[in-house]
């Protein structure tokens, strides 16, 4: 491949520039712009013809001009990996961002990175501890399973993210995860918060950090994910480590792609943003998973903020449809000062039933999460009765179901910020707090379960 | 023009060749590695191509060959207990050749070519045979008698015709004219396989689902809908088609779906049973799985490739159920390519003719006396996932024009932990007409009564619940207390069902009318004692009704029915007398 340069632009829109008189350019090539003072910019060929070629630049059109030479690499975007990725600080692009050297690659690997044949997967089913019951208990996190978390603006999902990160454990190894942290068009000051609280608690030393700040250009946020998994695949499936990807905010990724497709003058799907946003953000969020004969496992934790705290916004609705589940993160319990303020309801785990009752957690844990759900739905429902006809109006069951769900919001839903529950912990607690309610109301508790744990009516 | 031509432009799956004489839908090998793909499109000396994989690295001026087929599938014996990506390569050959990940530029042949199968002639030396003719079988699975068939437009005397081994390219039988036939044909899968004619849908397709039997039937050979939002079980009330569901051969289409999802039900079906024969499920089961990150255009092609295999068991006279999870994402990757052909859009950027390839797609189901003289029949059920759960999107409208059966979910009933979370107010079935006269011969003469009479006091509830939101249920009469009363053990009993317990998963319709009645039996006693003078807190709260409801976890359900009816007979009786 001879490496011309071109200085054959025609056009420059947003961040896509139109190139003429080229030979023939494969799809998908990565390209090298040089402008006049010497700087440089990477870009990637979105169309190619004899006749014209299209290129997206990733960091940004600022300063490109028709003199300026573009070079073809004749290969696709690759991210340089090793086991020295560990413990470092990455830009959006892959460069560093540190103070530390040069990555130096073991191999080049291509970023986006294939799909998983679904004939050799391998069902997840090991439980993966948080140490926070709403999800423990409710929503059961195992390795190797995508669960985003639904929030909106000024809640506290940053806090929960990093107590994750900080307390996820599997119990029946000491295998540490690797935390691959994926940050996309976060404020300095959100991405100094997630830095220094690493930094902390040591998790530094065990994680990658990919960082696209919001003053970084929104194009770039479209390959630093990419380059996250790609990272976490390397270090998954080639040095078996167990990797846990955060990546936040998938609200701004989508943001980009629709910037991109507004500029390549697409027809836009539903709200302006591209026909094809479902199968790219499954391009990201179906390379979570295990595989047959491999000992590592991604395990995905991106978070999104839902635009107006709308569920059936286009991004929360698409990474609904792909993930194995969603948390979702309530404005009404943290008004009411509660951390971690999950709305349990609407949250659920697809993969729960694989990954939990005898021998991952215990024998009753189906059992009393159903309860849980059951009487706190009841609960939360009656408030809005109770606000028309009183309390007084209510019978006995629907009294002690109010309070019950006063109760589990205060003292189950509620811990602190470096508070680790172990589940045996969370499901005791559980038990404790369903004492409140007359067991013969409780009708999806198994009778030999409550023979067995319940606090005052169990047989010795 | 001649078969070969150049690349002229590459946008994403979408290839643009010069130079090629092609016709529409022809299949083409592109660039250096030959990647398969589909003539979609033909402007002046431009032929447009959908390519099945990744295009990168793929440059203008590289080589197209025109193939001159148009996109088949291989049919044979082979074809249960596989899965294949959307253009129906096998998974497993495709990790042999390229590992757990799927990269391209790899061949596979859907039917084994190598494997012998023990062929058993039906026909001897001299027999005129005709198109759809069955010539001889194979045992391709336990459950499943492959019927080798003479293949639509072919007709003739038998030459020579031998049982034995033979692979399926190998000639099985000679007719007269000098053609040969193996066991293997090919089928353009674009094009409907063809039929003598369509019979009317009057025999139900038997799933085991209470709701979906009982009150929203569907018709072997009929069209279902299930449109959901996202975590409304749509999936889950899939899989239980497909497990249960009285269907001899079951065609499952993971369309542009969860990868983890197909490892759930690979991992599932070869240990289930099947009710109706004892076998594991696996036996009768052929699925596609085109997971959500695979190449679009596949995904586009996995639901013909499925209709066509489903077709090809249907004109062996088996009945055949094909679920497809879910047509919104096939509808995806039309309006996807459509876009890259910068077509004029219709309706939120779908392609203008997204209701008629729908249309198309669901006339391909039905019951018919095939060409062999048989009965068959394709029953086709598609999900929908409809953003935000709003139905009144193209997918979902165009969809509803065609099914005759309407299944939806709905997320409040999902947040309740009711499940299956179908809304028994907006769902509805167009078969209970034509079926009525099967129940009232196999199951019970007043079949269709019992329905009417559980669907409309369900309705009554609706109506109820709306004045019991503003008053409280105290306020209501005692007649319309007990109404609710009933209502509830429709639905808490009856209704839903957990798919994940062994004996609640499946019921049979005799004990799903069975317990119809049971209810009905309830409400007329309680009525009778409540005349009597009972209260109603004493007739509800009757242990023996706790014990009936408890025992449908219980295997031998059935045969105890009438024993715990009869005691919750007495016990309400007893509670009037004490009254």
């Amino acid at each position: 491949m001879s490496v011309k340069e071109y200085r054959t632009i025609t056009d420059v829109k947003g961040p896509l520039v139109f190139l003429t008189d080229t030979e023939p350019v494969a799809f998908g090539d990565i390209v090298t712009l040089r402008m006049a003072d010497g700087t440089t910019k990477n870009g990637q060929v979105l169309d190619t013809s004899d006749d014209l070629v299209a290129v997206q630049v990733f960091e940004g059109t600022a300063g490109i001009d028709l003199g300026t030479g573009v070079t073809f690499l004749g290969d696709v975007f690759r991210l340089p990996v090793s086991k020295g990725l560990i413990g470092r600080i990455l830009s959006g692009s892959g460069k560093p961002r540190d103070d530390g050297p040069e990555i130096v690659a073991e191999k080049n690997a291509d970023i986006i990175g294939a799909a998983i044949n679904p004939y050799s997967r391998e069902m997840p089913e090991e439980f993966i501890q948080t140490g926070i019951s709403a999800i423990d208990c409710c929503t059961t996190l195992v390795r190797g399973q995508k669960l985003p978390i639904f929030s909106a603006s000024g809640l506290p999902h940053n806090d929960i993210a990093l107590q994750i990160a900080r307390q996820a454990k599997i119990i029946s190894s000491d295998d540490p995860f690797i935390v691959v942290f994926c940050a996309m068009g976060i404020t300095a000051e959100e991405y100094n918060f997630f830095v220094h609280d690493l930094e902390r608690t040591g998790a530094l030393e065990n994680a990658v950090l990919f960082v696209n700040l919001a003053d970084d250009p929104a194009v770039e946020r479209l390959i630093t994910p990419r380059l996250a998994l790609t990272a976490a695949e390397y270090l998954a499936f080639e040095h078996d480590y167990h990797v846990l990807v955060i990546y936040t905010d998938m609200t701004n990724y989508c943001e980009s792609l629709r910037q991109i497709g507004a500029a390549r003058e697409e027809v836009p799907g539903r709200r302006g943003y591209p026909g094809y946003m479902y199968t790219d953000l499954a391009m990201l969020y179906e390379r979570a998973g295990m595989v047959k004969g491999k000992k590592g496992s991604i395990t995905q934790f991106p978070i999104l903020t839902m635009p107006g705290d709308d569920i059936t916004h286009p991004i929360p609705d698409l990474s609904g449809y792909i993930t194995e589940g969603q948390v979702v993160i309530s404005r009404e319990l943290h008004q009411k000062g509660i951390y971690p303020p999950i709305n349990v309801l609407p949250s659920l785990s697809r993969l729960m039933n694989a990954g939990i009752g005898e021998g991952k957690t215990r024998e009753d844990h189906k059992s009393v999460s159903d309860q849980l759900y059951a009487a706190y739905a009841q609960g939360k429902e009656l408030r809005g009765l109770v606000a028309i006809v009183g309390e007084d109006a209510l019978n006995e069951r629907d009294r002690q179901m109010l309070k019950f769900a006063d109760i589990f919001e205060d003292k189950f839903l509620r811990q602190g910020r470096d508070e680790e529950r172990t589940i045996i912990e969370t499901l005791d607690l559980a038990w404790e707090l369903l004492t409140n309610v007359n067991t013969k109301y409780l009708v999806r508790l198994d009778q030999k379960w409550i023979d067995k744990y319940h606090p005052t009516e169990k047989k010795e | 023009m001649s078969d070969e031509g150049q690349i002229y432009r590459i946008s994403g799956p979408v290839v643009t060749a010069i130079g090629i004489d092609a016709r529409m839908y022809d299949m083409c090998r592109v660039g250096d590695e030959g990647l398969l793909g589909e003539v979609i499109e033909l402007h002046g000396d431009k032929a447009v191509i959908q390519v099945y994989e990744d295009t990168s690295g793929i440059r203008p001026g590289e080589p197209v060959i025109n193939t001159g087929d148009t996109l088949s599938v291989q049919l044979g014996p082979g074809l249960l207990t596989q899965i294949y990506d959307g253009i129906q390569r096998p998974l497993a050959t495709l990790e042999e050749k390229m590992g757990v990940f799927i990269t391209r530029g790899v061949d596979a042949d859907g039917l084994d070519m190598e494997k012998k199968w023990e062929f058993t002639a039906t026909v001897k030396k001299g027999d005129e045979v005709s198109e759809g003719d069955t010539i001889g079988t194979v045992q391709e699975t336990e459950t499943i008698l492959h019927k080798v068939m003479v293949p639509p437009g072919k007709e003739g005397t038998v030459e020579s015709i031998s049982s034995g081994e033979f692979n399926v390219t190998e000639t099985v039988c000679t007719l007269s004219d000098g053609s040969e036939l193996a066991m293997m044909q090919r089928w353009p899968v674009r094009s409907p396989r063809p039929y003598i004619r369509k019979h009317a849908p009057n025999i139900p397709l038997v799933t085991g689902q209470r709701i979906l039997d009982f009150l929203f039937p569907l018709a072997k050979g009929g069209t279902a809908g299930i449109p959901g939002p996202f975590g409304s079980g749509k999936t889950v009330a899939q899989q239980a088609l497909a497990k249960w569901s009285d269907a001899q051969i079951v065609v499952y289409i993971g369309c542009g779906e969860r990868g983890n999802e197909m490892t759930e039900v690979l991992t599932e079906f070869p240990e289930l049973i099947d009710p109706n024969t004892g076998l594991p499920l696996m036996n009768r089961t052929c699925m596609i799985a085109n997971t959500s990150n695979m190449p679009v255009a596949a995904r586009e092609a996995s639901v013909y490739t499925g209709v066509t295999i489903a077709e090809f068991y249907r004109d062996m006279g088996y009945d055949v159920a094909l679920m497809a999870d879910s047509t919104s994402r096939w509808a995806e990757a039309m309006r996807e390519i459509s876009s890259r052909l910068e077509e004029m859009p219709g309706e939120e950027g779908y392609p203008a003719y997204l209701s008629s390839r729908l249309a198309e797609f669901y006339e391909r189901s039905g019951r018919v006396e095939t060409l062999g003289g048989d009965d068959g029949s394709i029953s086709i059920i598609g999900a929908v996932s409809p953003p935000g759960g709003d139905i009144s999107e193209p997918v979902s409208q165009g969809t509803l024009r065609i099914v005759k059966v309407f299944w939806g979910l709905d997320a409040g009933l999902a947040r309740q932990r009711h499940f299956p979370a179908i809304n028994w107010l907006q769902s509805y079935s167009l078969y209970p007409q034509s079926l009525d006269p099967w129940y009232r011969e196999n199951i019970a003469a007043d079949f269709p009564e019992v329905r009417t009479e559980i669907s409309s006091l369900l309705q009554v509830e609706a109506e109820l619940q709306e004045i019991v939101q503003l008053v409280g249920s105290d306020a209501l009469p005692i007649d319309q207390q007990l109404t609710l009363e009933v209502a509830r053990m429709i639905r808490e009993y009856f209704l839903q069902q957990n798919a994940f317990h062994p004996v609640d998963t499946y019921s049979t319709l005799k004990l799903q009318y069975a317990m119809t009645k049971a209810i009905l039996t309830f409400q007329e006693e309680s009525k009778k004692a409540i005349a009597a003078g009972a209260l109603l807190e004493d007739v509800v709260n009757v242990p023996a009704r706790t014990t009936l409801m408890r025992a449908r976890l219980e295997e031998g359900y059935l045969e105890r029915m009438e024993e715990l009816v009869g005691d919750m007979c007495s016990e309400i009786q007893a509670a009037a007398e004490v009254a």
